[in-house]
C-alpha cells in the first residue's frame, strides 16, 4: 500500500492512523524560526466521526487507507441490513445500521448514492444531495396559502420528519436537502 | 485549485501594489537613518550549520554551492570590513519550508546597528514595523514569562526530563534533545496564547542562542542575547546582540555539525571566510532579519502567503 508524506497531505486524503481508516481534514506546515518543523493535521476517523487533531514531524508517514467512495444503487432493506449495488457489475454489498447511520432517512428504493468502501466493505453511505420522498403524516393542508410563510412538520415515506409550507398535504412529493434535513420545494410529478 | 488555474499570479493587482508600496517604505526608512543598502549574493560554497535548516544546493562550475538561507554571512563581512550600518532586502531560500506561512524561497530584510545592543534594535524595529502596519497594541515579554504562564515551567532552569515528559502528549515523535522540546511547547503552548497585535519576545534559552551573544538575566540565569517579533500570533521577526568571538562561534558551529552528523544530516562546509571575517574583528553590533512576506500578510491581513506572491513555489513547479 502506498504512504503518503507529511509534505503531500491535502484535505480529502483518506490515510491508517491507529488501525483506522481517516480522512485528512486540514495540514498546516508550523516551524519556529530556526526550529524543527512539525505539521498539525486535522484528521477525521472514518469508523468513528470522530475529529482529532494531531502534530507529526514533518517528513513523516501514514501509508494510504483503502478508501473508496463508490456510486451504488439503494436496492431495500430487511430490518437488519441496506442492499446496496454496484450498477456495472450487480455485485451487491450489505451494510448494517451503524455504516447506514442518519443516511437511512434519506434512503429511497433505486436512488445512486454513494458508498464508501474500506478495504472492500461499507464504511459509511451518502445520500444524494437533494432526494424527492412523498408525505405520509402531516396536519391537513391549508389550500391555496402559499404565501404566509408558515410551516409545520410532515413525515416522509422514510421516517424523516421535515418542516414543510402549510399548503402541503399527504401524498404530496417534496424535494429535501439531505445535507440540512430542509425542504426545498415540492416535486413536480 | 484547478492546475490550469496555476498560471495565473497568487496576489491580485492590488496586493501588487502594496507589495511594491512596502519595499519602497523600507528602503526609505533606512535610507533617512542613513543605512547603506548593499545588495548580496544568494549563491555560496558554503552553508550555515543550523540543524533546522535544510539547504537548497546548485553546481556552479563544477563545484557545491547553497543558496543563502539569509544574508547573515555577508552581510557580517561587510561589517567586518568596515561598513558600518548595513540593510540588505533580498532572496532567501530554504529547502522544505512550504505552507501557509512558508515558501522555500522568499523575501528578506536585515539589518546590522554597530555599537547597538539588542534593545536599541527591538525599538529600532517596532518603529519599522507600526510605520508599515500602523497603529497596533505593542506588548514586551521575556522567553521565560511567557513560557512558564502557558507551560509551568521554566525554560532556563527545567530538566531536560521535564520538558521532555510535557512535550511528549503534544507530539510523540519528538526528540529528546531540549531544543525540539522548546521549539514545540513554544508552538504550541505559547503561541497560540499571544496577545494580538506586536508582541516582542527576548532572552532566549540557550539550547537557542544560534550566532547571539550571552548574557545573565534578573534572576542570573544564563540566556542569549535573541528575541522575536510576533505580530497576531504570526513569527515576523529574529534578532541578536551579535556574538563577535571568533573562537567560540567555531565551536558552536562545530557542535551543531556534529549534531547535523549523528542524526544522518546532510553536512555542508563550515563558511571560512565567515570565520576568517570573525577573527579580523566583528565590531559589537545588534542584527535583526524581518520577512516582509508575512509583514505583508499582516498589513493586508491574508492568513495564506500565496495571496502576496506574485507566483509561490506551487505556481513555478
Amino acid at each position: 500500500m502506498a504512504t503518503f508524506s507529511t509534505n503531500d497531505f491535502r484535505s480529502g486524503m483518506k490515510v491508517m492512523l491507529d488501525g483506522d481508516p481517516c480522512n485528512i481534514l486540514d495540514n498546516e506546515f508550523v516551524k519556529p524560526g530556526k526550529g524543527q518543523a512539525f505539521n498539525r493535521v486535522k484528521l477525521r476517523n472514518l469508523k468513528s466521526g470522530r475529529v482529532l487533531e494531531k502534530t507529526f514531524k514533518s517528513g513523516d508517514t501514514l501509508e494510504a487507507a483503502d478508501v473508496m467512495d463508490t456510486d451504488m444503487q439503494y436496492l431495500y432493506e430487511d430490518g437488519e441490513f441496506w442492499y446496496f449495488m454496484e450498477p456495472e457489475t450487480f455485485e451487491q454489498h450489505q451494510a448494517d445500521g451503524k455504516v447506514v447511520a442518519d443516511a437511512k432517512l434519506w434512503l429511497r428504493e433505486q436512488d445512486v448514492c454513494v458508498v464508501t468502501l474500506y478495504n472492500g466493505a461499507p464504511l459509511s453511505v451518502t445520500p444524494p444531495n437533494h432526494v424527492e420522498l412523498e408525505i405520509v403524516e402531516t396536519d391537513p393542508g391549508v389550500r391555496g396559502d402559499t404565501a404566509t410563510g408558515g410551516t409545520k412538520p410532515a413525515t416522509l415515506t422514510t421516517g424523516a420528519v421535515v418542516k414543510v409550507p402549510l399548503f402541503l398535504d399527504r401524498g404530496d412529493v417534496v424535494r429535501v436537502d439531505t445535507r440540512t434535513g430542509e425542504y426545498l420545494s415540492r416535486a413536480r410529478d | 485549485m484547478p492546475s490550469a488555474e496555476l498560471w495565473r499570479p497568487g496576489a491580485d493587482l492590488a496586493v501588487l501594489r502594496a507589495r511594491a508600496q512596502m519595499l519602497q517604505s523600507i528602503r526609505q526608512f533606512f535610507q533617512q537613518r542613513q543605512l547603506l543598502e548593499v545588495d548580496l549574493p544568494v549563491l555560496s560554497g558554503a552553508f550555515g550549520s543550523d540543524l533546522c535548516i535544510e539547504p537548497i544546493s546548485a553546481v556552479v562550475n563544477g563545484h557545491s554551492a547553497y543558496l543563502q538561507s539569509s544574508p547573515e554571512f555577508f552581510l557580517k563581512r561587510l561589517l567586518a570590513a568596515g561598513s558600518g550600518d548595513v540593510f540588505a532586502l533580498g532572496r532567501a531560500f530554504r529547502d522544505h519550508e512550504r505552507g501557509r506561512r512558508h515558501n522555500p524561497e522568499f523575501t528578506l530584510l536585515e539589518w546590522y546597528r554597530c555599537g547597538w545592543d539588542q534593545w536599541q534594535l527591538m525599538q529600532e524595529l517596532q518603529e519599522l514595523v507600526l510605520s508599515l502596519l500602523g497603529p497596533r497594541p505593542v506588548a514586551s515579554y521575556s522567553y521565560a514569562e511567557l513560557f512558564v504562564a502557558a507551560t509551568g515551567l521554566d525554560p532556563h532552569d527545567a530538566s531536560d526530563a521535564q520538558l521532555l515528559a510535557r512535550a511528549k502528549p503534544l507530539g510523540e515523535w519528538v526528540a529528546a534533545n531540549r531544543a525540539a522540546c522548546l521549539d514545540l511547547l513554544f508552538a504550541e503552548l505559547v503561541e497560540p496564547a499571544l496577545p494580538s497585535g506586536l508582541v516582542l519576545i527576548w532572552d532566549f534559552p540557550l539550547s537557542h542562542s544560534a550566532l547571539a551573544e550571552l548574557a545573565t538575566n534578573r534572576a542570573g540565569q544564563s540566556v542569549a542575547c535573541r528575541f522575536e517579533l510576533y505580530c497576531d500570533g504570526v513569527e515576523l521577526a529574529n534578532g541578536y546582540r551579535e556574538l563577535t568571538d571568533a573562537a567560540a562561534q567555531r565551536q558552536r558551529f562545530t557542535a551543531e555539525i556534529e549534531q547535523r552528523r549523528s542524526a544522518g544530516r546532510a553536512v555542508t562546509p563550515l563558511d571560512e571566510h565567515f570565520l576568517a571575517a570573525l577573527e579580523s574583528g566583528l565590531p559589537p553590533c545588534a542584527g535583526v532579519a524581518v520577512g516582509v512576506d508575512r509583514l505583508l500578510m499582516c498589513q493586508l491581513g491574508c492568513d495564506d502567503i500565496d495571496e502576496v506572491l506574485p507566483f509561490s513555489w506551487r505556481r513555478c513547479r
